[in-house]
Formats: C-alpha cells, structure tokens, sequence
C-alpha cells in the first residue's frame, strides 16, 4: 500500500480546547432497512443497533446512526475493507448496500470542558441535552457535519474530506482564546 | 428564521439546516400527456395565502424529504410528515381544519 | 457651561482617570464614563453637525436613542464612523473625531444651508433636482452625494483588525432588558427551573429605577437590583449577557443579539463583537421606554437634552450640562430632574410646565426645594447659536406672540412624555395599540407575534409594555416586591409649545434634529397631499436618520395626525424593523472572513499544486489549477505548452472534482433509464457510455461518463459543479416519486482522487507502474478494470475528454497525492507535466465536445448540441422526455450547435452574438446566433470556437458576422464542431 495521508495529516491545535486530527480512519457506509443491517452490524461487529441519533461503541469500531436507512461504520483505516466484505456477505442478496468510504472524511477529535461553546459557535445545535453517545448531523458554519460526545469532555466530528481544512480552521478560529463564553456550564 | 422538525430523524433545527422544494404533492405528467396536464405539473403552483403544503429536504441531517403543512400569512406550522403519501395525513388535515375552519380543504 | 461636579456619579470610578481626545485636543473622564458624559464632563457640549443645514448639534440622550452625538472612533484599521457618543464606553486613550462638517466643527459653511431654510423645504431634493433630465447623473447626483452622509467610511485599503464570531443559545425564555421589570421577569422564570438568557444593552443593570432612587422591598433599588443580579448569576439554568442589545426578533423565536465583548478594551486578545443567534422558546420584552422632547422654537440647539437624560448625566456620571438648567415638562416625571439637580448643587431656573396646574407629589416636592414652578406656560423660543442663553416664556395655550418673561439659562431639560420601546414587539409582527392616557402606542397583548405554533411568543413588561410607573412595573413582570415611589399626576399630550404657534416658531421646531426635519415640513408635506405616514416619512426623512425615529416617530405623527384632521392611531406608525440599533458588518460575517470567508474544497493533490504555482479557477467551492506557469510563462503560454505535451506525449490532470455517484439496488437500472436520456441498463459490466441528464423541461442539465460496476450498481460521474446537485436530484426522485423502487444512492465523490492521464504515451507510463494489464486489447476504449496499479489499488477507466488515448484513474484519495508523485516519475522519460482546466477546455473544444455551463444555459436541449445519437428513441419515459416534445422544442427554427472559424485566424469573444437587421418583437436587436466557447488552438494555430446558430447545422460553409468587442464585427465561416481528429482514431488505440 502507498502512503496514506488523512486530509489534516495528523494536525494539532490548542486553545479553549484541544483539536486533533484522528489522522487515517475506516469508515464504512451502510444502507439499507436498519433491521437487516442491524443483524449484520450485530453478526460482523458484535454490536448492538444504535438508537435513533445515537453511536454504539465498541473495541475497534463504532457505529453511527446516520438517517432512517444509514449507518456509519467507524473502524480501523487497515481494516474497514475487510469488515466492508464480512458486512456485505452478512447481508447477502439482501436490498442494502455497503461501501467503504475511509478517505471520504476527515474525523476531528475536540476535548476539554469548553468544548461544547466552541461547537456552538459553528453548530445551530443546542447542546444542553446532549449526552455521552448522542450525534447530531448538522452544519459547522458553512458545511455538513456530524458530531457526537465520545465522553464528558471528548467530542467527535466529521466532515467531508475536501473541506477539512476549512473546518479546521474555522474550529482552530473560534477556538481561540479569549472567545470564551460560559455558555455551557 | 423557520424552525422545523424532520419527521425522519425527529431532530427540530433551524431553515438554515434545510432546503425548500417548493409545493408537495404534485403529480407528474410525463410522455403522453396533454399539454395543459403537463402545463399543470411543471409550471401552476398555489401559491396560496394561508395553508400551504411544501416540501423540504433536511440536508445538513439525514438527507430525507419530508412535508410540511405551514401557514404562509402567520407561519403557523400545523406539522411535517413522510414524503411518501399522495395526500396529507388526516390527523394534519384535522388540525388545520380546527385552527383555520374556513380552509376549504386540500 | 457642561461640567463634572464635586462629587457623586454612581458608574464612574474617580481614581481611574482616563485621557482621550476630541479633535484632537486632549480630555480626560473616568473608568465608567460613556463618551457623552466624558465629553460633557470636559466642557464639550457641541459634538457634531446636522445633516442638512450642518446646524451645530449636542448630545441630547443618554443612551441607544441619541440622533446627535455621532463621532469617527479609532483610527485606520480600527477607524469607525458614526458611534453614538451616548453608548461608546470611555477607555484610556480613546481619539473620537466630529463629523459633517467643513472646514470645522466650530465653523462650519455648510451652515448657510441653515439661513436658506426657505429654500430647503420638505421633498426639497425631488422638488429642485428635476430639470433638465440629463444634469441629474452628471450634475445633481455627484453634488448630493458629495454632501451627503455623515462619516466618513474607513480607508478603501484598510482592514478591519478585529475578530468577530457568532454563537447559538437556545432557551426557554429570552429577557430582553436588564432594568427591574427584566429582572424580575427573568428571575420569576428561573425560579420555574427555565432555562433563562438575560440580555442587557449597557454595561450596568437596572435601567431608570436605580437613577430615579426607587425603593423595593425597604431597600434602595440600587440594592434591590444588585441582589437580583447575585441570585441569577447564581443560577445554573440562567446566562447572563451585559453589552448584549436584542437587535431584532424573527420568525419562530429567533432573536438576534449583539455582544460588544471588546468595544471598551480595543486591542485586547478578545472577539470585538459576538452575534448571539438565539432560539427562544418565549422572548419578554422589558425594554422600557424612551422620553419624548418637545417641540418648540430652538429645540435642536446644544444644550437642549431630555429630561431624564440630564437626570442620568447628574445621577450617574456626575455631569451637569449647566451651570443654570432650565426644566420643561407635560409631566411629573421631569421634576425628578429638577430635584436631582438641585440635589447636585446646580441651579434650576425654573420648571415650565405646560398644564394648566402642577399639584402633584413631585412639583410639591420641587416647590417645597424652593424651584420655581411656572403653570400654563411654554417655551416660545431658546435663545442663543451654538449653545443656549436663555428661553423666552409665553402662556401654553398662544400663539407665542406675547413673551411675558425671559429666563438665561445655559441648558435646557424637556419631557414630552415617554413611548414605550416596542420595536422588538413589533418586528415580527406584534400589534400596538393607541394608549389615551399616556398618549403612546403600546403593545396590544391580543396581537401578539405568533410562533411555530401559532401562539404568541414575545410578552412585553414593565415599561415597554406601557406601565410608566414604577410601583406597576413590578407586578407587570410577575414579581410581588413592593415599590415605593412618588405618585404621578397626569401628563398633558403637548406636540407643539405654544399651542398655536405661528409658522415663524414653527419652522424651529426641530422634530428630528439628525435629518433635520422639522414640524413645518410635515405640515408641508401633509398639505401637499402626503396622508400615509409611510410616504410622509420617506419625503420628509422624518426618522429616516441614523437613529431611526426613536426620538422623533411619535411627535411627527402626531403633527401629521393634527394637520391631516384626524386621530394619531388612525395614522398609524411607521414599520419597526431590525435592528434595534445598528450592529458591525464585522458581527455579521462572524468568522467568515480571509482563508475562511467561504468553504475552499480541495482534492488530495491540491497542495501539490499550490507548491507547483499553479494558477487557480475557481470551480464551484472547489479550486482547480487553471493552468502551471513555469518561470516567467504567461497564462497563455502556459497552456499552449500543456495542450502540445499532451497531444504530443502526456499530460496528468487532477480529476478529482468530477462527482462520483454510487447507484445501486434491484431498480438500479429502472432508475438510471429515467435519469439519462439514454439507454443505461443495457451497458454491460465493465464497459462504460456517456450520458446527459435533462430537468423534466427537456433542458439538458449535466453529462458524465456512466460506469456499470455490476449487475446491479453503476458509477455515474457527473460534473465537478453538478455532484451535489445531482446526488439531491436523484433523492428526490427516489425518496418523493418512486418510493418503492430498491435503489440506494451513495456520493463517492469524495472518497476518491481521479486522475487522467492522457496523450499518446499515456499507456507506456501506466505499464512502467505496472500490476494491470493496461493494453488496448485487456482494457478498450470506453471499457473500465479494477486491480493493482503502481502497487495502488485502482480502478481506471478508458474515456476521454481530449481526443487522445486517455485513462482515468481512481485511487483512494488518501494515496492521491502518492500516487499523483508514482504518475510524474513514471512520466518523467516523456516529458509528463500536469495540465490545468484551461487545456483541458482547449482539448475538449478542438473535438467539439461541449461543456455544461458553456453550452448550455439552462434552455438548450441535447437535440441543439447535436447529441440526438445519445437520447433513446426506445424508453416510454426518462426524465425531460415529455418536455421535449413540445412545439417550441421540435422547431427546425432553433439555434443549434456549430464550430465557427474566423475568416483572419482570430479569436471570436466569447459570447458575441451574431446580430440580424431589425428588430425583435420586443424591440431589441434581432440576432441569429452566439458563440458558446472560444480558444485559441495551439493545435491547429488559429481560433477556433463553438456556437449556437439558428439553423446552425444546415447552413455549413455560410460567413456569417459576429460582433467584436470593440463594437465591429468579425466573420466566421460555419463549420463542423469537430476540429480534430473527426474519426476519433486517436483515443481508441
């Protein structure tokens, strides 16, 4: 295999809270009736079915419910091919459709206390009822993204890999010190 | 600014999460049609000034389309339901009857 | 004379002194102090000039509501016009600049505009500015814009240097308002376990009852609100927002507002402003309510203010704007002022007061300080120029005709009575309704503004909501404190001082002092036919001014409503819109500015580009590289020098951006019959077929090369522009129309980094990668393979967009850039170098192929492109079919696609038309035909282009002449679209 280079290439930045580029990640586009894949997901990944707006973690792969018939695999970038084959054969002739779409994406990691008022001031969310496991595809500024809380202070997001690097910027933005708001508390 | 809620994935977030496709439940006319069928699915629309049902796509979310009943002088929302019906939803038709009685009716 | 006094000021902190300058002469006031009260404080009573008749103007409010004292703050990149004095807090070393004026502030030629009044009456400008038609663009507009406006705007080369941002807060409950109706308001629903944002436009809370020295509860209101304040910092549910002004309230609880978080400590590593895009379930109003002046003869001279703003200046800031103040008043409130003055050690004249008896608790409180109280009686005029001497007194119910006492004064305080603020009631569609007794219009709580569900959203309390006296103000927002506070007697309704004042006092009574109309004017303009208050207001610019008739709305309407013979809420108001006051454009573009101004989409071999200095073309929100300049090259050379290397050798093309769209299900092929206009479903696993997509009018609306991947799934390329669009296309279909058809639709546009490798040699690099057999007969023209490629795992499909032998290939976009780098080593014995967009179009137009967004326009379908071969005569149905078989579209008469050649070699315009004599039904110039696309061909070494002509393709061999861009024309023999290669020998080999 060539090199792979994720489109932050491992990029760093601190400020009201640590951003991280989680660097080359597996992800696999399910879709389909989410009963079928559920049993798929449960067969190849011995995970349970998210609920609805919500992630399931496990060793090695998480799983993103995404729309009434998607799911979102998130695993490892070596091994999403592989885990694409064993869903696809779990599924069979069934009417679902799996793709590996790794370099689709790019997966930002946000941590710290504050992260919730930097996510708000990209994000039209609220985020006061929002827990552990819970995701919510929206908006940063100008593009598409999906975020979800991995724990109290960890947050996830994706979004589409040719605007990575102006989601990243615009997190590393209003990141900045001295934009702090306590809106989040 | 409208505030709306996907009936797909029940989040309620703001227009700015989604993307208006204009007047629901149109029917389409293709090859073989006369023209003033055809002349009807492409170019009338209602337009009205009150009830209105319009579709919408929710495309920073789930991506689904879904439709929703509004008022278009108050902006009253009487409620969004699946893309996937010929005709609004009686328990929607219902609550616009009993908040507009002089409707006419879908 | 302005002054700071002894002592007192309950904002301003004494032992932090503060220099700042006013045209340039040096000042000094205190931590605390806005501008208004520093430059008061200082002796500066004149801060600016009017707009039209550049009379002087002093500060005449405290706060968001002054149309006068507007100031230049800062300097170069931090230079801003137009700040109100009144609401800019003071810091050390602040420089604020007067504007509207011309050679001084102190003296002024424009002035004279002020001794012409006669002849600038209302509708001045359409009045004067009509004949002759021709001098308005050269003559009359360059005059009035030169003299019009108020600041300045900021140098043309300078950049804002601050930072902005937005944030969103959602709650149940909005307070807008921090004075004691806000807070009680918002405390009540804290107390209900509501999550509750507070927003206050100052930097102090409490509003007019911690000035006015209410007591609540047994404690002073100073105390009373401080406690309030504690508790709901206190709170985890409640946020708190000082600085913050609600700007304006929108459709569903939406209310935008305005945090100056910096504005006070410019530099600081801070956002200057932050927007706060609040979603509230409920908004209360409590936003008070702004004093009325009064109109009389002289109103509009420094050192005449509002009443209840000279008690601010005292109470707050320790500032009296004179030595000897005198108070004019319809009401009790205004004695406050007179007792707070006199209370500060400062002389009052006298208190005028226009009802017939003051007998009040307050005039007694006032009689009994030993202030003069003058029954029945009026302003006649203020005497004095740049600043006030005196005021002449005549009985209220004259004509002003007999002075019977002139009182010297050095500044004059007025009430009018007070309006409520219900702009934020009103924005979104709140009712007023007209109250008698305080003569304002105040919220009509049956007419509320309706949310999501019909309901209203917004209640106003307090003040805002009409109850003017303290002790109601509580328990209008639902709190039980008890207030203790002076009774009220009530006012008068006074629009004019005195009542029957002539025309001469008339034509000084200064209505709105910005825009200087006065109560003549609108008299004027009501004589002149003017009955709508709308119309009124734009042909006067009655509140029309930077303030927007905050001061002036009420008064003017009601002397409209007077000289129109009817009552004020028949005439109505004006329309209150967003936003309350003006918010920096910075605030509105947040962070979106410089790098991230808009998203920038960029393929994994962006980067290599950027260090490669190619020149980019913006494409969508994506940047593609135009063309690589090498050294010194020009653009044009540049890509000539790309279009030979990949005609004569091999070029590589950073592809990425073409939408890849994955469709698959049982219904795949059902569903890509209807989308093309073509056959789909018969293309055989691994081949590939070009194919248009048409809008159900027939018109042609992207094209791509259609991959079958498997039984059941097929790879639709379409656009770099289109993919997004056309993904939401399909969906629509899918999710609206054939719901019940098994088709998923997935966009891989992203996951995959293409790249064309084209020209002759294009084989010999692929084969010197290796892992694929690449050969004519393993994988022909318009077939496509998947396998190892360079140790990459690919899928490289043989289609061509130049005429040459060509491959695409797709990699992972994480090894794009790799694999880009194994492409150019490969290469590197045949010279490869990549080409940019504009080859590409060169190479495309030499074979006639047509572009979408070049060709077509949204009216042309494939049928005008020649493309009839590529629309199936077999489907009942596709998409665009029905659209197509009307009239207009199977008329011979349409304008189809031909190549044109210029009889000299030259390049036609791009988009020239070919005129016609005479003219068009709709009387413009008939033509007969454009050009579409047009290049210079380094290829065949002269320009060649492409065009939609009527008739086009019958009429090959005709010079028709097309327009040049210096206005001549330039002839073109029509010929075919295809100038190379017209066997299509060289891409299939």
């Amino acid at each position: 295999m060539s090199e792979v280079v994720s489109a932050l290439a491992g990029a760093r930045a601190s400020g009201m809270v640590e951003l991280a580029d989680a660097g080359a990640t597996g992800m696999i586009t399910l879709r389909g009736d989410h009963a079928l894949l559920g049993a798929a997901v449960q067969a190849v990944l011995g995970l349970a079915m998210p609920e609805v707006r919500r992630v399931v973690a496990g060793e090695g792969a998480q799983v993103l419910w995404m729309s009434p018939d998607e799911l979102l695999v998130i695993t490892g970038y070596d091994v999403a091919p592989g885990l694409a084959a064993d869903l696809q054969s779990a599924l069979g002739d069934a009417f679902a459709t799996v793709a590996v779409v790794s370099d689709a994406r790019a997966l930002i990691r946000l941590s710290g206390a504050q992260a919730r008022d930097v996510l708000a001031k990209l994000c039209p969310v609220d985020f006061a009822d929002f827990p552990v496991g819970a995701l919510r595809r929206t908006r940063a500024a100008q593009v598409a993204a999906a975020v979800w809380r991995t724990s109290d202070s960890d947050w996830s997001l994706i979004c589409f890999r040719s605007v990575a690097g102006y989601v990243w910027e615009a997190l590393v933005t209003v990141a900045q010190p001295g934009g702090e708001v306590a809106l989040y508390r | 600014m409208l505030l709306l809620t996907c009936p797909c994935c029940g989040v309620t977030a703001e227009e700015t999460e989604f993307a208006n496709g204009g007047e629901a439940h149109l029917k389409r006319f293709g090859p073989g049609s006369d023209d003033a069928d055809y002349e009807a699915y492409m170019f009338a629309r209602k337009n009205p000034r009150g009830v209105h049902f319009e579709r919408w796509r929710h495309i920073y979310g789930c991506g689904k389309w879904f439709l929703m009943a509004r008022c278009t002088m108050t902006l009253e929302v009487f409620g969004t339901y699946r893309a996937q019906t010929s005709e609004p939803p009686a328990e929607i038709v219902a609550k616009i009857k009993a908040r507009r009685p002089e409707w006419e009716g879908f | 004379m302005s002054h700071r006094l002894g002592t007192g000021g309950r904002l301003i902190d004494r032992t932090r002194p503060m220099e700042f300058t006013f045209n340039g002469k040096a000042m000094r006031g205190y931590g605390g102090d806005t501008l208004a009260s520093a430059m008061l404080g200082a002796g500066q009573v004149l801060a600016g000039r009017s707009f039209k008749y550049h009379r002087p103007r002093g500060v005449v409010a405290s706060g968001a509501e002054e149309p006068n004292a507007l100031v230049g703050l800062g300097e170069g990149q931090r230079f801003e016009p137009n700040q109100r004095t009144t609401t800019t807090e003071l810091f050390s070393g602040l420089k604020a600049t007067s504007q509207n004026h011309w050679p001084s502030l102190e003296f002024d030629v424009g002035a004279v505009n002020s001794k012409l009044w006669r002849f600038f009456p209302a509708g001045f400008y359409y009045k004067t500015f009509i004949a002759p038609r021709p001098f308005w663009k050269h003559v009359y507009e360059p005059i009035i814009r030169r003299s019009a406006g108020l600041g300045k705007a900021p140098a043309a080369e300078s950049r804002d240097a601050d930072r902005y941002e937005q944030i969103y807060a959602f709650c149940d409950v909005l307070v807008i308002g921090g004075g004691i109706a806000g807070l009680a308001a918002a405390k009540a629903a804290a107390d209900k376990g509501q999550r509750v944002v507070l927003v206050e436009q100052t930097v102090a809370f409490g509003g007019r009852a911690v000035v006015d020295g209410a007591v609540i509860d047994g404690q002073s209101a100073e105390a009373w609100v401080a406690a309030q304040l504690a508790a709901l910092h206190g709170m985890d549910n409640v946020t708190v927002l000082s600085r913050t002004m609600a700007s304006g309230v929108y459709d569903h609880g939406y209310v935008l507002a305005y945090q100056r978080v910096a504005d006070h400590e410019p530099g600081a590593d801070k956002p200057r402003h932050r927007l706060w895009r609040v979603r509230a379930g409920h908004v209360v109003t409590a936003t008070g309510a702004i004093e009325r002046p009064l109109s009389f003869a002289g109103n509009d001279l420094p050192g005449v203010m509002l009443a209840a703003a000279v008690r601010d200046y005292v109470v707050n800031w320790a500032v009296s704007p004179g030595k000897r103040v005198a108070v004019v008043t319809n009401n009790d409130d205004a004695y406050r002022t007179a007792l707070a003055l006199h209370a500060a050690g400062v002389a009052v004249a006298a208190v005028i007061d226009a009802r017939a008896e003051a007998t009040g608790e307050l005039p007694a409180k006032a009689r009994a300080a030993g202030i003069r109280v003058l029954e029945d009686t009026a302003i006649r005029h203020v005497e004095g120029g740049k600043a006030v001497t005196g005021v002449a007194l005549c009985r209220f119910d004259s004509d002003g005709g007999a002075v019977f006492e002139t009182l010297a004064c050095d500044a004059v305080a007025m009430s009018g009575g007070w309006s409520p603020v219900v702009h934020l009631w009103s924005h979104c569609g709140g009712k007023l309704t007209w109250d008698e007794s305080g003569a304002f219009f105040r919220p009509d709580p049956a007419r509320p503004p309706l949310g999501q569900d019909g309901q209203g959203f917004v209640t106003a309390v307090g003040t805002a909501n009409g109850v003017l006296d303290t002790a109601g103000v509580l328990a209008d927002a639902g709190s039980s404190a008890v207030v203790e506070v002076e009774a009220e007697a009530p006012m008068k309704p006074v629009w004019m001082m005195p009542a029957q004042a002539d025309y001469l006092l008339r034509a000084k009574m200064w209505l709105d002092p910005q825009n200087d109309v006065k109560v003549s004017d609108v008299q004027l303009a009501a004589k002149e036919g003017y009955a709508s208050v709308e119309h009124t207001k734009r042909y006067t610019t009655l509140g029309m001014a930077t303030d927007q008739g905050k001061l002036s709305n009420i008064n003017g309407l009601a002397i409209l409503s007077d000289a129109l013979g009817q009552p004020i809420p028949q005439t109505g108001t004006t329309t209150f819109r967003p936003p309350y006051t003006p918010i920096s454009l910075g605030v509105i573009a947040g962070e979106a500015r410089g790098g991230i101004f808009q998203p920038l989409r960029k393929t994994a071999m962006h980067d290599w580009h950027e260090a490669k200095g190619a020149h980019w073309e913006p494409v969508g929100h994506w940047r593609r590289p135009y063309c690589y300049p090498q050294g010194n090259e020009s653009h044009k050379d540049a890509v000539a020098r790309e279009i030979n290397q990949v005609r004569g050798s091999v070029g590589l093309l950073d592809a990425s951006t073409l939408g890849k769209l994955l469709v698959k299900g049982p219904d795949a092929g059902r569903f890509v019959d209807m989308l093309y206009t073509n056959l789909m479903s018969t293309l055989p696993v691994g081949k590939c077929r070009y194919g248009l997509m048409c809008n159900e009018n027939g018109f042609l609306s992207d094209d791509g090369v259609v991959a079958r991947l498997s039984e059941d799934s097929f790879l639709c390329h379409t656009t770099s522009g289109g993919a997004d669009r056309i993904l939401a296309w399909m969906e629509d279909w899918l999710q609206c129309e054939w719901w019940d058809w098994k088709v998923h639709v997935i966009n891989l546009t992203e996951q995959f980094a293409q790249i064309a490798v084209v020209g002759p040699n294009a084989r010999k690099v692929l084969e010197k990668l290796g892992g694929m057999d690449v050969s004519r007969e393993a994988l022909p023209f318009m077939e496509w393979r998947e396998g190892a490629l360079g140790g990459v795992q690919a899928r490289v499909f043989r289609i061509s967009f130049s005429g040459e032998l060509s491959y695409e290939i797709a990699v992972p976009a994480s090894q794009g850039q790799a694999f880009w780098e194994q492409l150019l080593a490969a290469g590197a014995e045949f010279g490869v170098a990549p080409y940019g967009t504009e080859a590409l179009h060169v190479l495309r137009a030499e074979k006639g192929f047509i572009m979408i967004g070049d060709e077509t326009d949204g009216t042309v379908i494939p049928q005008d492109l020649g493309l009839s071969w590529a629309i199936s005569k077999k489907k009942a149905d596709f998409l665009g079919k029905r659209g197509m078989e009307r009239t207009a579209m199977v008329s011979a008469d349409r304008w189809k696609l031909v190549g044109l050649e210029t009889l000299d070699g030259s390049v036609l315009p791009d988009g020239a038309l070919a005129p016609l004599p005479g003219k068009t039904p709709n009387g413009q110039q008939a033509t007969q035909g454009r050009v579409t696309s047009t290049y210079h061909s380094p290829t065949l070494g002269k320009g060649i282009a492409m065009g939609l002509v009527h008739r086009g393709p019958e009429r090959m061999g005709e010079v028709i002449a097309f327009q040049s861009a210096s206005g001549g024309e330039v002839s073109a023999r029509i010929v075919d679209p295809c100038f190379y290669d017209k066997a299509g020998e060289k891409q299939d080999v």
